[in-house]
């Protein structure tokens, strides 16, 4: 099977991440619950893993990273614990339901909510932010890459804005941490959601949030901490604010060494290969008879992903036959960001979507091409 | 692109109900697989089973003996 869905989950993973899970499951008690050896090895390596990611994304402190099951949960978390009836938020047509969907929610509890559109190649104009703040304006929160195009999103840009006018800005890496640089600081992010299993090449279930020094979460689960037993409450501090329960330890040992084989093998690395392949497809489909590419691809800068369709066939037609016959695994249909097919004109249509992974060859990518040559002909 | 044909496309509420008419079907050696939801039934993303007209009694009778819920039973060109 040639592999080409890397944007959903990065399938193959580095030996190191596997290997990781495996030490985990034979050696780790419950972190945080009790000095027996056990589950300090747990405490270990999950503090191990805030240590990496807090050095990835440039955070005050390791304490600032808490973990979760996934982007979805961050951005629950994120998103349902900085608003109140009456705030004002702002997003961008680019949004996965992640961020839409618990918007949609506030909205019905009385939060108002404002869509900076997108044009028909899924670009944002961002001077819309400034249009759109107003005094009880509360948070800016945006994609750092579409899923369904790949376009990026200038979030330094937008941090900026957020920050010049005293606006939260929650930032959705779902589809860049662990392949852009993300710098929390430098991009003026005040909450960071990231998932594990995509970009950052660990386990599935795995994820987390960066969270500034200084901004307090309202948990949405309350429970078991590890310590202050006897309070009524859970406790207020990050990391432990956000992580009641047993954390997925035999996971974020996995992702912990999904972050070292990032930073030992180069992000830069990563990035470049993804996009070499992702280069070397749109330029050898682009100008097929019925092909049509979604996205922007008049920029570099962009996630390592190409989604098109093939004259009006039904984008999930296209995904079947490039597996039945050509072994080749894509995702078609709706991609989870209702707005931006909209915005694309392939909400019946959907799209069927290419993206690259490291791991990917050449040669994959070349029998990629060659099947998109071949059903582009066929009646 | 392959020609399309006529076939029996079973769509299910979650797609818990998809996996579990999987492995149902292929205990009761019934015949059909996974297939995106094809379009002339519903724009969208989520998986339906797919197979011969011919194969409806069967399939119908493998979902009732291990208690799944169609959405709908459609036929359709896919």
């Amino acid at each position: 099977m040639i592999y080409l869905d890397n944007a959903a989950t990065t399938m193959q993973k580095p030996q190191a991440v596997i290997d990781a899970v495996v030490a985990a499951m034979s050696s780790m008690g419950n972190a945080g619950r009790g000095a027996n050896e056990a589950s300090l090895s747990a405490s270990r390596v999950i503090y191990d893993a805030r240590e990496r990611l807090a050095s990835l994304f440039h955070a005050e402190s390791p304490r600032q990273i808490a973990f979760t099951c996934n982007s979805t949960e961050s951005l629950n978390i994120a998103i349902k614990g900085s608003l109140r009836p009456g705030d004002h938020v702002i997003t961008t047509m680019l949004e996965h339901n992640s961020v839409l969907r618990p918007l949609y929610l506030l909205q019905e509890q009385g939060v108002d909510l404002s869509i900076i559109p997108s044009d028909a190649k899924g670009r944002i104009d961002y001077a819309d932010f400034e249009k759109a703040i107003r005094p009880e304006t509360r948070v800016i929160v945006c994609t750092h890459g579409s899923n369904l195009t790949g376009n990026k999103v200038d979030i330094a840009r937008v941090g900026a804005i957020a920050k010049a006018h005293g606006i939260r800005f929650i930032v959705d890496a779902s589809q860049t941490a662990g392949v852009f640089p993300i710098d929390v600081q430098e991009m003026h992010i005040d909450i960071l959601c990231f998932t594990g299993h995509k970009g950052l090449l660990g386990p599935q279930g795995t994820g987390g949030l960066y969270v500034r020094e200084g901004i307090s979460l309202p948990p949405l689960k309350s429970g078991g901490s590890g310590v202050d037993t006897y309070n009524t409450h859970h406790p207020q501090l990050m990391p432990t604010a956000l992580e009641a329960g047993t954390l997925n330890g035999h996971g974020i040992a996995g992702l912990a060494a999904g972050v070292g084989y990032i930073m030992e093998t180069g992000m830069d690395h990563i990035r470049e290969t993804e996009q070499r392949y992702m280069w070397m497809f749109y330029h050898g489909i682009k100008d097929i008879p019925g092909v049509k590419v979604y996205g922007d691809f008049d920029t570099q800068d962009r996630c390592p992903i190409v989604t098109l369709n093939i004259g009006d066939y039904d984008s999930s037609e296209v995904s079947d036959e490039l597996l039945m016959t050509y072994g080749i695994s894509t995702r078609p249909g709706a991609h989870c960001a209702p707005l931006m097919h909209k915005a694309l004109g392939t909400v019946e249509q959907g799209a069927v979507r290419f993206s690259f992974s490291h791991f990917n060859t050449e040669e994959e990518v070349k029998a990629a091409i060659a099947a998109i040559e071949e059903l582009s002909k066929e009646e | 692109m392959r020609k399309k044909e006529l076939k029996l496309v079973v769509t299910f509420h979650t797609t818990a109900d998809a996996m579990a008419m999987e492995k149902a079907c292929k205990a009761h050696q019934a015949p059909g697989r996974l297939i995106p939801v094809p379009r002339a039934i519903s724009a969208g993303c989520g998986l339906s089973w797919c197979t011969e007209l011919s194969d409806r009694e069967c399939i119908e009778k493998v979902m009732k003996e291990v208690g799944i819920e169609q959405e709908a039973i459609h036929e359709c060109m896919v």
